[in-house]
């Protein structure tokens, strides 16, 4: 039964962790895909 | 009187003359060479059309009259002209969008896949997954649980480690979750609209979307150590072919010899770690959308091969725009996932409510030692040595 509860605890942390890496890597879509000033898509 | 019949001779010469050209082969005349009603519904039918007639009309900005002329700021493009060039990805264009996706202002490749994705696919689902379902509780119903044949020893093996079974649950319990908020998600429209309402939905999807996204990498993690932990007891060897050939004993009999994995549970594990690791690269193109383009080189490669020539299709479509590589993605993730998801439904009888003392393995740890004698002999023999069979586990 240990290793189920510990899978679950695992679960969680792993799911909160990648979400706050995710969060303060630049990896959002508005981060990823916008610029503030107009741009030329070859540059 | 003479004027009006020289009118209606005009008339008639001029008509005359356009039916003329027409009849040579001009079929877009009467559109003026603009796309036709036979364009629009060849389109509808999902029938490739030509489209070389309008891609090219685009206007020429360098022929554009001087800004000093009469109407010269107008430029050198009408505007349908302009919206031809949007859709056929020739216009220059100024945006604050980055990105591959921003250079496709109009896509109008994906409407297959809206129709698959909202009809085909979710028929697709009910029948997998249901039938899956049914075919399991019929075989319940005929063959009732698998009981431990022989005299139970009341002795038990180690069958998996706490490692193991830490593996096996986080890579179970994060698909479990993962299956349920991907259903929630595909069948969002056609079924949790209509039975919780909008607002509802809209609170279910949100963290179904958060949950999906954030719980994948605990999938990730849980299939490679499962993949580190078991690779070695789920290489192929003959004591399968054995195994197979009597179905595993499945439908009674004698239980076939078999080491720590038998034939069937080394199927599942493969599917698991192909099927599984497709999903989850699958998965990391749609998180990160338009940076990990799989089909587009895919189609490509395959159609270098001639791999579509060999079932009499015509090639595979490329290039593809970023969002149709997006749309394949996503159908792509759910067809394997469904697939797996059928497969795993097997596992869970199996190692549940269709096996006596089965799930006594990832529970426990530790299995009755009849159990490990009738469905693992070989590994029985190895864990306990040959001339310890009979002997009590210390």
């Amino acid at each position: 039964m240990k290793p189920f509860i510990l899978a679950i605890f695992a679960l969680v942390v792993i799911s909160f962790g990648a979400n706050q890496i995710l969060l303060n890597s630049g990896f959002s879509s508005a981060d990823a895909g916008t610029s503030h000033e107009n741009v030329r898509l070859s540059n | 009187m003479i004027r009006f019949l020289s009118l209606i001779a005009i008339i008639v010469t001029f008509a005359a003359s356009a039916s003329a050209q027409e009849a040579a082969g001009d079929s877009r005349a009467s559109t003026g060479g603009a796309q036709t009603l036979a364009d629009i519904l060849e389109r509808q039918e999902g029938l490739k059309v030509d489209e070389t007639f309008r891609s090219e009309a685009t206007g020429n900005p360098d022929a554009a009259a001087p800004i000093t002329n009469q109407l010269g700021t107008l430029g050198g493009a009408s505007d349908p002209e302009l919206w031809r060039a949007y859709r056929f990805g020739s216009a220059d264009i100024s945006t604050q969008s980055r990105g591959p996706a921003a250079t496709t202002v109009i896509q109008d490749g994906g409407m297959w896949w809206l129709e698959f994705r909202e009809d085909t696919l979710l028929t697709i689902a009910v029948y997998l997954l249901g039938g899956t379902f049914l075919a399991l509780a019929l075989f319940y119903l005929v063959r009732g649980k698998i009981r431990i044949g022989g005299q139970k020893t009341g002795r038990t093996i180690t069958r998996f480690k706490a490692f193991e079974r830490f593996g096996h649950w986080l890579l179970a319990s994060s698909f479990i979750v993962l299956g349920i908020t991907g259903l929630f998600s595909l069948f969002g429209r056609k079924v949790l609209i209509p039975l919780f309402g909008h607002e509802t939905f809209s609170f279910i999807a949100v963290g179904s979307k958060w949950v999906h996204n954030n719980i994948a990498w605990a999938f990730i993690i849980a299939l490679i150590i499962i993949f580190f932990a078991w690779v070695v007891h789920n290489l192929p060897d003959r004591t399968d072919l054995r195994w197979l050939a009597k179905a595993g004993g499945l439908f009674g009999g004698e239980h076939p010899p078999a080491k720590k994995f038998n034939a069937g549970q080394k199927l599942i594990f493969w599917a698991v770690i192909v099927l599984g690791g497709s999903i989850s690269v699958s998965g990391l193109s749609l998180l990160f959308p338009f940076e990990y383009n799989l089909f587009g080189h895919t189609f490509s490669t395959l159609n270098s091969w001639g791999v579509p020539g060999w079932f009499g299709a015509s090639d595979l479509p490329f290039p593809l725009q970023p969002q149709e590589e997006m749309q394949y993605a996503q159908l792509w993730h759910a067809l394997v996932s469904l697939i797996l998801t059928a497969i795993i439904f097997a596992h869970i009888y199996l190692g549940s409510v269709g096996m006596e003392g089965a799930f006594d393995a990832m529970g426990k740890g530790e299995v009755e030692e009849q159990w490990a004698r009738e469905h693992h002999s070989l590994w029985v023999q190895d864990v306990l040595g040959p001339d310890d069979n009979e002997k009590e586990k210390v």
